[in-house]
C-alpha cells in the first residue's frame, strides 16, 4: 500500500485552481466583448463574458448557472477543453496582450458551486413522456438535463458500475478528477432523472422494451475498448489496452506493475497520450509513444503532446508494430517495421507504407494499444438503424436516426474526422438532440 | 425567486434599474432596446427647448488601466422637437406598458412653461415626472438646470409650478454641485416633491492634453467644465443619498445615482435610503446587457437570505449613519496580519511607517531568516491604511479588541464635562 500512495500523489490535479485574487484580477481584464468571438467558439455557446462579468461582481451562482445552463458537464469542460483551439484561441487579447484564461476561470465559477453545493437548476412541470437514454456519458447527460428541465422522465440505461462515461472513467485523474465528473451527474439525478447503472442495453434490458414503453430512446452509448492490432503475441501477460488503463488508475488502486519498466504505446492520439502519461505517474522507467507517421499527422491535441513530453515520454515516429515477442507468456519485446509516408489517402493524411526489410526489435515489457476505438454495432444493429461502419446516421439538425423513434448523439454519430471528438461536442449534441427530440414529441401532441 | 419589482412614491418599476435622462435614453429605438434588455424603466432624455450641441463631447478617466473610471460630457439636453421626442415616448409606452416611463423636463423659469409641458407630457401616459434641477453645464449658463438646483428658492418655486397641474409623481433632480444638498432637497419637499433623485453630474475638467495644452475634450481648441460621473463619483452619491435618507426634513423616496455599475452598487444605494437606482455611464461603457447580471445578481443576493422583496431592503442601513459626534470613542480595531496568504509586498509597512502611525514593522526571523510583518497592536490606531492598501484581499484583518469601557461619543464626553464631570476615552 506504501508504494500505492507514493504513486497516488502523481495523479493529484496538475493544473492548480485559480487563487481568489488571480480569478478576480482575471475576471475584470475580460473586456466583456459584445457578439464575443468566444461565445461563437465555444461549441455549447456559453455566455462567456457574461459568466466572467458575474465572477467580478461576485454572483457566483449565476456565474456558475451560465456556465452549467448552455454545458450541462461544464465543470468537466472547464478542465479537458482544448481551450486554446476554442474560446481562449478566438479571444481578442491574444492580438493586443494574451488571452483571458476562460478555462480556469469557468473551473473557478464551477469550484464554488460544487464547494457550496449549489442547486443550479429544478425540472420542468411533468409533460407525462418518457425518454430513455442508453449511455450516462457526457453526450446522454446533457440529453437528460435538458429533458428533465422541460418536463420529461428521463431513464438513463448505463452499462458501467457509475454515470460520467468518459469523464468519470476514461480522463486521467490528474487532468479531471472522477469527483468532478460525478458532480455533475448528481446535479442531474437531483432533477429526478433515473440512471440505472450496471445495465446493459441487449443483455439486462432489450431494445424492444425501450421502443415498446418509452416515447423517444436517445443512443448515446459512446464507443468501447480499443480494438486488436491483429499481430502476433497480443494474448501476451503485458498487453493492455489504454482505455482499461487509464480507468483502472481512476477505480482500482495503482499497482507497482509498472515500477522501473518500459512502456510503449502504439498510436497517437488523445487517448494514447493518456495512457503514456498514466503510464510514467505509475512508476515506468521509460514510455514511448510509437507512430506510424509523424508529428504533424498525430491527432493528440497540441497541449497534450506537450504535456507528454514535459512527463518525460518519448516519441518513436514511422514505426508499426509487427510481432508482440514474449517469454513464459509474459511480454518481452516489441518488432517494428519502419514506414514512410506515400500518397495522401481519401482524407488527405499521406498514406504510411512499411519499408521491405527495415524490421527490428526492441526491449519492451509492456505494450499499451491505443489505436481507436471499437463501435458498439450490435447494440446499433439491434434497433434496426442505418450506420455506416458502426457510425449512426442522423437526420441533419434532428438528431433523428432511420427509425422515427431512436435519435442518437455523441460518439455513436461522430465518424473518422481527424481529431478525436471532444468532450464538449458530445454535450453540445445530448443538449440538441434532446431540443429534437422535445420539439418531436411536442408536434406529435399536436397532431393528436 | 425575490420580487424585484419597486414602488417609487406611487411609481410602480418591474425591477430597481432604471437607465439615467442621458445619451442612452435619446431615442424609442434606444430605450426599447433597453426594455428588451431587462432595464425596468428609463427616463427619457431632457425635454426642452431643443438645443444644439457641439461635437467632442464625452472623456473618460482611465486609471490604472481601468478605463472609463470616470466620465463627463459636454452633452446638453435633448436635441429633437418635443413632438417628436412624445411620438417616440408613445409609441415605446405603448409597446411596453409594465415598463417604467419617466419624462426628464427642462424648461425656463416661467409657470405657464411648465405648466404646459407638464401637460404635453403626461397626455401620452408617462409613469412619472422628474425635473432636471442638476445639468452642470451649457444650461445652467441659460439658468437652468443645476442654476436652478443651487437655489432652493428657485426649486421651491419650479416644484410648485409643477404640482399645480401635475397628474403623476414629481421626482426632483438634485444637483452636487453644492455645499449641503439637503437644503435643496428640503426645498424640494416643500414645493411639494413626491421624490427626490441625486445625484445629476459633479463639474469636472477631465484633463490636460499634455502636448497641445488643451483641455480634454476641446472643441475647436476650447474646453469648458463637463458633468462627471461614473464609479469614481458613487461615494460621493451614496453620502448625499444617505444624508437625504436619514433627514427627518426631507422624508420622500430617493432614486439613487452616481456610478451605479453593478448590482452591489445596487444594494449599497437601496440600503442606504433608495428606493431604486439610475445607471447611465456602465451602460455606455458596456451597453444595455450589463442589467441581465445586475437582476441575476440581486435576485442571488436577495434568495440566498431568504428576502422576498427587494423593497425589504431600502433603507435599513440608513439608522447606522450617523454624525461624527455619535461615534463611540472607545471602540478599538487594530490590523491583524494572515501570514499564510502574505506576499511580502511591504506596502503596510511604509505606509504605515511614512504616513500613518508607525506600528509595523519588518522583522526578519533568526530560525528561517525570513522576513515577516508584524503589528505593534499597542500602537496601532485602526485606521485600517493597511488594509486598504494591501493588494491581496483578506490578507490583513482589522479586527476589534474589547474592552471594559462603556460606549462614549464625542457629544456625550463634552456634555458631561459640561456639566462638570470627568469622563475617561
Amino acid at each position: 500500500m506504501g508504494v500505492s500512495n507514493e504513486l497516488q500523489k502523481n495523479f493529484t490535479e496538475v493544473v492548480p485552481a485559480l487563487k481568489p485574487k488571480e480569478a478576480i484580477d482575471e475576471a475584470n481584464r475580460c473586456l466583456y466583448c459584445y457578439d464575443a468571438p468566444c461565445i461563437k467558439a465555444c461549441p455549447t455557446a456559453i455566455d462567456i463574458p457574461s459568466f466572467i462579468k458575474k465572477i467580478a461582481t461576485g454572483n457566483l451562482f449565476g456565474s456558475a448557472r451560465t456556465i452549467m445552463d448552455s454545458n450541462p458537464v461544464g465543470a468537466s469542460c472547464a478542465r479537458v477543453c482544448p481551450t486554446e483551439e476554442l474560446c481562449e484561441g478566438a479571444c481578442v487579447l491574444n492580438h493586443a496582450s494574451k488571452p483571458i484564461m476562460i478555462g480556469l476561470l469557468q473551473r473557478h465559477a464551477t469550484d464554488w458551486a460544487i464547494k457550496n453545493k449549489a442547486a443550479l437548476f429544478q425540472k420542468g412541470d411533468d409533460n407525462g413522456k418518457r425518454v430513455a437514454i442508453i449511455g450516462a456519458g457526457p453526450a446522454g447527460l446533457s440529453a437528460a438535463r435538458e429533458l428533465a428541465r422541460l418536463g420529461y422522465q428521463v431513464t438513463i440505461f448505463e452499462a458501467k458500475e457509475k454515470a460520467g462515461g468518459l469523464n468519470t472513467y476514461g480522463i486521467v485523474s490528474f487532468r479531471l478528477p472522477k469527483e468532478i465528473s460525478l458532480w455533475e451527474v448528481e446535479q442531474i439525478e437531483a432533477l429526478g432523472v433515473e440512471i440505472r447503472t450496471n445495465t446493459r442495453v441487449g443483455v439486462d434490458v432489450q431494445p424492444e422494451e425501450l421502443l415498446d414503453k418509452y416515447d423517444s430512446v436517445l443512443l448515446a452509448a459512446g464507443m468501447g475498448n480499443v480494438p486488436n492490432l491483429h499481430i502476433a503475441g497480443e494474448d501476451l501477460c503485458g498487453v493492455l489496452d489504454a482505455i482499461t488503463l487509464v480507468e483502472d488508475t481512476k477505480t482500482k488502486p495503482l499497482t507497482d506493475e509498472m515500477i522501473g519498466k518500459k512502456v510503449v504505446v502504439i498510436g497517437a492520439g488523445n487517448t494514447a497520450i493518456d495512457a503514456a502519461t498514466c503510464s510514467k505517474r505509475m512508476g515506468a522507467d521509460n514510455v514511448q509513444i510509437l507512430y506510424r507517421r509523424t508529428e504533424h499527422e498525430m491527432s493528440c491535441y497540441q497541449f497534450e503532446y506537450e504535456f507528454a513530453k514535459q512527463d518525460g515520454v518519448e516519441f518513436r515516429w514511422l514505426v508499426a508494430p509487427t510481432r508482440i515477442i514474449g517469454e513464459n507468456g509474459q511480454v518481452t519485446g516489441l518488432e517494428l517495421v519502419r514506414m514512410e509516408l506515400g500518397e495522401p489517402d481519401e482524407k488527405g493524411r499521406k498514406r504510411p507504407v512499411a519499408i521491405p526489410g527495415s524490421e527490428f526489435v526492441i526491449e519492451v515489457d509492456f505494450v499499451v494499444k491505443a489505436i481507436g476505438q471499437t463501435r458498439y454495432q450490435a447494440m446499433i444493429d439491434s434497433f434496426g438503424i442505418s450506420h455506416k461502419n458502426g457510425v449512426v446516421m442522423v437526420e441533419d439538425g434532428t438528431y433523428r436516426t432511420s427509425h422515427a423513434k431512436v435519435f442518437a448523439a455523441g460518439d455513436v454519430i461522430f465518424g473518422g474526422g481527424k481529431t478525436d471528438a471532444m468532450v464538449v461536442d458530445a454535450a453540445n449534441h445530448g443538449k440538441q438532440a434532446a431540443h429534437a427530440i422535445h420539439r418531436a414529441l411536442s408536434d406529435q401532441k399536436q397532431r393528436v | 425567486m425575490a420580487d424585484l419589482s419597486i414602488n417609487l412614491a406611487g411609481i410602480k418599476s418591474p425591477n430597481p434599474f432604471w437607465l439615467a435622462s442621458a445619451p442612452p435614453t435619446n431615442s424609442g429605438y434606444q430605450v426599447q432596446r433597453a426594455f428588451e434588455a431587462g432595464w425596468g424603466g428609463a427616463v427619457w432624455k431632457t425635454l426642452g427647448e431643443p438645443i444644439i450641441n457641439v461635437t467632442s463631447r464625452f472623456a473618460g478617466l482611465t486609471y490604472g488601466g481601468q478605463r472609463v473610471f470616470g466620465f463627463n460630457n459636454i452633452e446638453l439636453i435633448t436635441d429633437k422637437p418635443l413632438d417628436v421626442n412624445l411620438k417616440e415616448m408613445d409609441e415605446t409606452k405603448k409597446r411596453f406598458p409594465k415598463h417604467t416611463l419617466i419624462a426628464s423636463l427642462m424648461v425656463e423659469h416661467k409657470q405657464e412653461a411648465w405648466h404646459e409641458i407638464v401637460k404635453k407630457v403626461e397626455a401620452i401616459g408617462v409613469d412619472g415626472l422628474e425635473l432636471n434641477f442638476g445639468c452642470p453645464h451649457g444650461m445652467a449658463e441659460r439658468g437652468m438646470g443645476s442654476a436652478v438646483g443651487q437655489h432652493p428658492d428657485l426649486i421651491r418655486q419650479q416644484v410648485e409650478w409643477v404640482k399645480e397641474v401635475a397628474q403623476t409623481p414629481v421626482i426632483v433632480k438634485l444637483t452636487p454641485n453644492i455645499t449641503d444638498i439637503r437644503f435643496t432637497a428640503r426645498a424640494a419637499r416643500q414645493g411639494g416633491a413626491d421624490a427626490i433623485s441625486m445625484i445629476n453630474t459633479i463639474n469636472s475638467l477631465m484633463g490636460v492634453d499634455l502636448d497641445k495644452w488643451l483641455p480634454i475634450p476641446h472643441v475647436d481648441g476650447k474646453g469648458a467644465h463637463g458633468g462627471y460621473c461614473g464609479p469614481a463619483v458613487k461615494p460621493i452619491a451614496l453620502n448625499m443619498v444617505a444624508e437625504c435618507a436619514r433627514d427627518p426634513q426631507i422624508g420622500l423616496p430617493i432614486s439613487g445615482i452616481g456610478g451605479i455599475s453593478n448590482w452591489r452598487d445596487t444594494v449599497e444605494f437601496l440600503l442606504m435610503g433608495a428606493s431604486g437606482v439610475q445607471v447611465c455611464t456602465a451602460a455606455m461603457h458596456h451597453g444595455f446587457r450589463i442589467v441581465e447580471d445586475m437582476i441575476d445578481g440581486l435576485s442571488n443576493y436577495l434568495d440566498a437570505r431568504g428576502i422576498a422583496s427587494v423593497m425589504d431592503i431600502v433603507g435599513k442601513a440608513v439608522p447606522t449613519y450617523s454624525d461624527w459626534g455619535h461615534l463611540n470613542l472607545n471602540y478599538k480595531v487594530v490590523a491583524r496580519i494572515n501570514e499564510e496568504t502574505c506576499i511580502n509586498c511591504n506596502k503596510c509597512h511604509i505606509a504605515c511607517e511614512d504616513t500613518s502611525h508607525q506600528c509595523i514593522d519588518i522583522v526578519r526571523d533568526a530560525a528561517t531568516g525570513k522576513e515577516r510583518l508584524i503589528v505593534r497592536e499597542e500602537d496601532c490606531v485602526g485606521c485600517n491604511l493597511c488594509s486598504i492598501v494591501c493588494p491581496v484581499e483578506g490578507t490583513i484583518d482589522m479586527v476589534e479588541i474589547p474592552n471594559d469601557l462603556p460606549p462614549l461619543s464625542w457629544n456625550q464626553r463634552q456634555a458631561a464635562l459640561a456639566a462638570g464631570g470627568t469622563c475617561e476615552t
